[in-house]
């Protein structure tokens, strides 16, 4: 039985080892959804398949977990181009000198983050970041995401002269926008700010009690996800393919795979276009 | 009564988790959870299993990461073990299991990425520090008589396998095995982290609020668990030990001059990366220190303190439920201890994560659906374990029943035991304590968690580092107290 078991273990570290030593390099992509993060294998294999015959090489799709992990993936060359939001981006971009922001998503130009409040809160429609909210309690989305983090932290910060920890009685990260709704709805926080696509769609779907939970306040708009591609692609996949990427990604207007990300197309951008984001990270101590 | 040492330290907890309880914030806020609940209920009692893309590969990801995790981690240990009398292997045992297998992962993901040796050693490491201890623990119970009396000149190895091996065999085979159930659950949580096991699809669809995919998920893994005694048989350990690392996935490859820059660029403290020195350390050390260590280490003591006599009280409620002196030995015995166990699965198999965000519906933020979190999954995991304990108790045929039983017969006698996995589990729940950043509580394991999301290794390590120290001083001084109240800790009551 030992000597079985000694066996297995003696085949099984190599093993390990050898997998990660054949490599024939397909091209990799990653992407992070601001909502439905399910499924994700079987739907963004459509995009990697519109992917590979446009560009004619192997693609492959990779889910990961968070933003954090897509930053890592991307800085330490296991995926090429990612789906990434504003801050991810920014962090990503930081860290491998050379790459670009390709494209973002139609609605990601003017993006907002809303502000919802329970009714039990006493706080009006658009009534605003007001005094009246100082000692209530409050979620963020995840701790990496640009409309459900950092966009919030930097308005609150500028309408309250304080962090938000000082504000709030109570300051959670629910982990997703669904969630950030879920538990507002409920009462659990008394508020919340979340991405607005997120919010609109869960409200036309009829998630949401529009008797029970409000937008209290929109944001101003800013720039938010984007694709980012590796700045050697080029050298690995041939000259020019960077710009036949972001060619492909500007001419997808299938439906069914803008479905997945979800955005009604795609518009060319540039790293300059993410200096706001950039700034506002260093403000809040979140980018160095 | 009130003389005897167990009952003074038993009290002397329960007197500070009362403390605690005064100047930790609990609250109820919630207003109408309902709806979400019901939605939540409703989704888990009707599972679809049609709704995850890879379920049978997720499975298999699932079941191959533990083997081939725990299979390291034991045989690691088994070395270790043998050396374990040297304060350098003690040491390095107790700091690599002082670690959360799910930290272990966030760093091997910085630089081995989302590749198979980052969920193999996640749970391989801290799993080797911890059957090192064990193992030491239970060869150090062996006879040794036989070892004084084989001939002279007989090989070290076939020395130690006719002696102090052949004794403890069926000690380290329990052991072992319930590791293996600990694995598989450490696995499916390393899917939360973005390995490809169960925990992977539970999170993505939990977080969606696609719960009868999170019905489905459960079910199947309550029923992994569950069947574990059936289908993980001796015999086929060889087996499913040889088929695990073919099993695991490829995984993308891994970028070696990735790992020499997470240790010389990643880790090095800002100001010393951006040429500082020393003068520039000191302030951001201070900063790191006052503005997240120290309040991350109070949310972290009060949180396990108050969770941990919780659990307990808990765990005397629980424990029946599996115990044949309360369920009886016949068919009908047999039929509630089936449905104890399952009850008891289900507790402890739950992931805690889930539970905080049922709680936190219901009460709101605050500081009790984390303490009930952590006791209704660690009250599931000692209970199962103090009731298996009581069926090794034979009782007079005229022993009183019924709460009797209970009072003056079981609980007296099993109270040593439980204890002693009551101070096990004490730096484990403290451990547990990093998950529940969704209540918006300042653990040390959240601010370790929000550092790696900001993708600062720097401070994550220093963070990381205090909280192995901490858990490292709960352990000494749960040793300190076993051995006073002079709680035999054999190594089968470890959980």
């Amino acid at each position: 039985m030992l000597r079985l078991l000694s066996r297995a273990l003696a085949t099984a570290l190599p093993l390990l080892f050898a997998s990660s030593l054949a490599a024939a390099d397909p091209f990799v992509f990653t992407a992070i959804p601001d909502e439905d993060e399910t499924r994700l294998q079987e739907r963004f294999q459509k995009v990697a398949d519109y992917l590979a015959e446009e560009l004619e090489v192997e693609v492959r799709f990779v889910p990961v977990k968070s933003y954090a992990a897509a930053v890592t993936a991307f800085r330490n060359d296991q995926v090429q181009l990612a789906w990434f939001g504003g801050l991810s981006g920014v962090q990503a971009r930081e860290r491998v000198p050379g790459s670009r922001a390709l494209a973002q998503g139609v609605e990601d130009a003017e993006f907002r983050t809303y502000f919802i409040a329970h009714e039990s809160t006493g706080l009006e429609e658009g009534a605003g970041l007001v005094e009246a909210m100082r000692d209530m309690t409050f979620t963020f989305g995840s701790k990496g995401s640009t409309s459900g983090r950092l966009m919030p932290e930097h308005y609150l910060r500028e309408a309250f002269g304080e962090a938000p920890e000082e504000v709030f009685s109570r300051v959670g990260f629910s982990g997703n926008h669904s969630r950030t709704a879920s538990l507002v709805a409920s009462g659990a926080y008394q508020l919340g700010a979340l991405n607005y696509t997120v919010w609109e769609n869960e409200f036309e779907a009829g998630n949401i009690d529009a008797d029970s939970v409000k937008v209290v306040w929109k944001t101003p708009t800013y720039p938010d996800y984007q694709w980012t591609i590796r700045g050697d692609v080029d050298g690995r996949f041939g000259e020019g393919f960077a710009d036949r990427v972001q060619q492909a990604l500007l001419e997808m207007d299938d439906p069914a795979l803008l479905e997945s990300f979800p955005r009604s197309g795609f518009i060319p951008v540039d790293n300059a276009d993410y200096e706001v984001i950039r700034q506002v990270g260093q403000q809040l101590d979140i980018l160095e | 009564m009130w003389h005897s040492a167990t009952v003074r330290t038993s009290l002397g907890f329960v007197a500070l988790a009362i403390a605690c309880l005064l100047v930790a914030d609990f609250q109820i806020s919630a207003h109408d959870p309902w709806a979400e609940l019901g939605r939540l209920f409703l989704g888990l009692a009707q599972p679809n299993f049609s709704a995850v893309d890879y379920l049978g590969e997720a499975i298999v990801r699932t079941l191959a990461f533990a083997f081939v995790g725990v299979g390291l981690g034991a045989a690691a240990g088994l070395l270790l073990a043998l050396v374990f009398h040297h304060r350098a292997v003690r040491t390095t045992c107790a700091f690599i299991r002082a670690i959360h297998e799910l930290f272990w992962a966030l760093i091997f993901l910085q630089f081995f990425g989302l590749h198979p040796l980052t969920g193999v050693l996640a749970i391989a490491i801290p799993y080797a520090g911890i059957f090192a201890k064990v193992y030491a623990e239970i060869l150090d119970e062996s006879d040794p008589q036989p070892a004084q009396v084989i001939p002279h000149g007989t090989g070290v190895v076939s020395a130690l396998a006719y002696t102090r091996f052949s004794q403890a065999w069926p000690h380290l085979a329990t052991y072992t095995a319930y590791r293996l159930e600990c694995g598989l659950r450490s696995s499916a949580v390393l899917g939360f982290v973005g390995m490809p096991t169960l925990g992977f699809y539970l999170e993505s669809s939990f977080a969606q609020g696609q719960y009868t995919t999170v019905g489905a998920l459960l079910l199947l893994f309550y029923a992994l668990i569950a069947t574990l005694r059936l289908w993980a048989r001796p015999r086929l350990l060889p087996f499913y030990l040889l088929a695990a690392p073919f099993l695991l996935g490829e995984g993308l490859p891994i970028r070696w001059q990735s790992v020499s820059r997470f240790f010389t660029e990643d880790i090095v403290p800002e100001p010393l990366r951006q040429g500082e020195g020393l003068a520039g350390l000191m302030p951001w050390l201070g900063d790191l220190l006052a503005n997240e260590a120290l309040p991350g280490i109070w949310n972290t003591l009060l949180l396990t303190q108050i969770a941990l006599v919780a659990t307990g009280l808990l765990t005397l409620m629980l424990y029946p439920l599996v115990s044949q002196h309360f369920t009886g030995r016949h068919a009908a015995g047999r039929v509630r201890g089936a449905l104890g166990h399952g009850v008891l699965v289900i507790l402890r198999s739950t992931p805690e994560y889930l539970l905080a965000f049922i709680l936190l519906q219901l009460w709101g933020p605050s500081m009790l659906p984390a303490v009930v979190a952590l006791a209704i999954h660690n009250g599931g995991i000692i209970g199962h374990l103090v009731g298996q304990r009581s069926n090794a108790i034979t009782l007079r045929a005229d022993a009183p029943r019924g709460i009797e039983r209970y009072a003056f017969e079981l609980t007296p006698r099993l109270y040593g035991p439980f204890l002693a996995l009551l101070f096990y589990r004490w730096e484990i729940i403290m451990r547990e304590t990093a998950i529940l950043g969704i209540l918006g509580i300042a653990t040390l394991g959240f601010y370790v968690d929000s550092a790696i999301q900001e993708i600062r290794f720097d401070r994550a390590m220093v963070l990381i580092v205090i909280t192995a120290l901490l858990n490292i001083g709960v352990d000494i001084l749960a040793r300190h107290l076993r051995n006073r109240l002079r709680l035999r800790h054999t190594a089968s009551c470890e959980p």
